[in-house]
């Protein structure tokens, strides 16, 4: 195990540095100064200006260039925010925990909802189970999460006047209260979010199912006279969840696209919304570790789907 | 068939539905649906109707033109890697691996962000943000194409057809061109379908974020961005916005899957 978690890691290595070289080139090969927004400031003085041309080094030769900004983003030294006057890391670190405890909480809930309702729908095919989970799933991943977020603001907030729809990092109250308010805050956002996820995950895991449950293998085990329940949870679930996994991690990237929107709509202060702002005020060096961040967190997630793989099915870890 | 009317309402609409998609009229501000107005009226009181139906030419030309792009390109490399082995293939998967596993809303972004000035310089604003915003959503979706149709190679390259037409003497190009591709596009074709779908509601999000389009041409996630500020006293105005991306969306989406089940009914991925 220890060996092909080793290996996973250097498979890993590789594409994040992949990951940054696009990034790079992206920056490089855009028209026009990156810092002009800096050289027409005038609160910046010229010599400040041309020691941070001399740091990036723009008048040296590409390669170089691209060198020298992946030793300083590996050294944490991610430059400093134009717009907030803070370094870009700490701007980060502040809004890194809202985005992954709202991300991480609504995959939880689209996991919760998705595989009961998938392996029961596929124990029973064509049943009316089957095909009303079926038409709420396709529902669900033709609605866009701005589309539902909007309508979920309108019933719940502007109707109804349940949920608050600004999701506030500073709740004045303490104790019960506090909890009470900090989960009506955060339901709207991860419904949306978790549910969207939910409607397709839905549909993967029906199928996996779906193609498990008519092996041979679990016919002997029903033979051998173990009970439904043990057979569905030990036999057929645990050999279904391997392409599930490799599905959920490919939609990694969208989950966290999800995540851009959704803090947007309920104006959640996590890396998301940080990343319109920050586009939004001309403000590079955040957008652009904003977007490394984001693309480490999705090799991240990917490296967590391959060591469960290694768990599911332990044929994997030793190949 | 939901579908068909859509895009019948969107071509034909504006030749029947008259009404200027910028006639600015202060008294009818913010008015829910009446007969002047089918739709009501934005916080400038401009036809809701007219900017629907217009915004969804552009939706709908963003979407097959950003499909056109991913299927091209994807079939493209797919094709390369399919055809060639060894070094060439395993390099080609590898990057197709790498841009699946990229953020891509955020990219799409820093895209747009680093490269609209410049086109907008060069072809104008709305041209110039419609190239860019096709070229960047195609550029994002051709990595399924490309493994799909380097799968359906990889088999058919096998084929005894394909052996023939190779000892009749035909050239490589000649054998992906006329032997290989018209055998492989199946498939193919039913993942651009639903590439469609994924394209419109890429473009909606930019346009929500409130970087897409420029204000003047509504989209349909234009008026929805506009309409969120205003989703108290006139929710009409992102209800009909928002309903017409998600009928659009989930029409293509079933015909898609009604495609793939009657060609295909294993995978897509």
């Amino acid at each position: 195990m220890g060996h092909y978690l080793l290996r996973r890691l250097l498979i890993a290595l590789p594409s994040l540095l992949g990951i940054s070289l696009i990034l790079f080139v992206l920056l490089a090969l855009a028209p026009g100064d990156p810092f002009g927004e800096l050289a027409s400031n005038p609160n910046i003085p010229p010599e400040v200006r041309e020691a941070l041309r001399a740091k990036f080094g723009i008048d040296d030769p590409i390669f170089v260039r691209y060198l020298h900004w992946l030793a300083a983003m590996l050294h944490g030294d991610w430059g400093f925010s134009f717009a907030s006057r803070i370094d870009v890391d700490r701007l980060i670190l502040q809004r890194i925990p809202t985005t992954l405890y709202v991300v991480g909480s609504s995959q939880l809930l689209a996991l919760a909802v998705a595989l009961p309702v998938g392996v029961y729908a596929a124990m029973r095919p064509y049943s009316i189970f089957d095909q009303i989970a079926n038409t709420f799933a396709f529902i669900g991943f033709s609605l866009p999460t701005f589309f539902t977020g909007l309508l979920l603001i309108l019933i719940f907030s502007v109707n109804l006047g349940w949920l608050p729809f600004v999701y506030r990092a500073d709740i004045d109250a303490t104790g019960w209260h506090w909890y009470s308010e900090y989960l009506k805050q955060a339901i709207m956002p991860i419904a949306v979010l978790g549910l969207f996820q939910a409607a397709s995950y839905t549909r993967y895991v029906r199928s996996a199912v779906l193609d498990v449950i008519k092996l041979d293998y679990v016919t002997t085990a029903r033979s051998k006279g173990i009970g439904e329940r043990k057979v569905i949870v030990k036999h057929v679930v645990r050999n279904a969840l391997i392409p599930v996994v490799t599905l959920v991690a490919l939609q990694m990237p969208s989950v966290f696209g999800g995540a851009i929107v959704t803090e947007q709509i309920f104006r959640i202060p996590g890396i998301g919304s940080l990343l319109i702002s920050a586009i939004l005020a001309n403000d590079t060096p955040v957008i652009m570790a904003v977007t490394f961040v984001f693309a480490c967190l999705v090799v991240l997630f990917n490296l967590i789907a391959d060591i469960l793989y290694g768990w599911l099915d332990p044929r994997i870890s030793f190949r | 068939m939901i579908l068909t009317l859509l895009a019948l309402a969107i071509l034909a609409g504006p030749l029947i539905w008259r009404v200027p998609i910028n006639e600015i009229d202060f008294t009818a501000r913010l008015s829910p649906p009446s007969f002047d107005h089918p739709f009501g009226t934005d916080d400038l009181g401009q036809d809701l109707l007219a900017r629907m139906l217009y915004g969804g030419r552009i939706s709908l030309a963003v979407g097959f033109a950003a499909m056109a792009v991913a299927l091209v390109a994807g079939t493209i490399i797919g094709a390369i890697a399919g055809i060639s082995r060894g070094g060439i293939d395993a390099a080609l998967m590898w990057i197709t691996d790498l841009f699946l596993s990229l953020p891509q809303l955020p990219l799409l972004l820093l895209v747009i962000y680093l490269f609209r000035d410049f086109l907008k310089g060069l072809v104008g604003p709305e041209g110039g943000v419609f190239i860019l915003i096709v070229l960047v959503i195609g550029g994002f979706r051709w990595m399924p194409v490309a493994r799909l149709v380097r799968a359906q190679f990889l088999s058919l390259r096998e084929k005894e057809f394909v052996e023939a037409a190779r000892a009749l003497g035909a050239s490589n190009l000649r054998l992906v061109v006329r032997h290989i591709l018209p055998n492989a596009l199946g498939p193919v074709i039913v993942a651009g379908t639903i590439d469609v779908a994924a394209a419109i509601i890429a473009e909606s999000t930019l346009s929500f974020l409130g970087l897409g389009f420029p204000p003047d041409i509504p989209t349909w996630g234009r008026l929805l961005f506009d309409a969120k500020d205003y989703l108290d006293i006139a929710p009409h105005w992102a209800l009909f916005a928002g309903g017409a991306i998600f009928l659009t969306v989930i029409a293509i989406n079933f015909i898609g899957d009604g495609l793939r089940d009657a060609l295909d009914p294993r995978k897509v991925m």
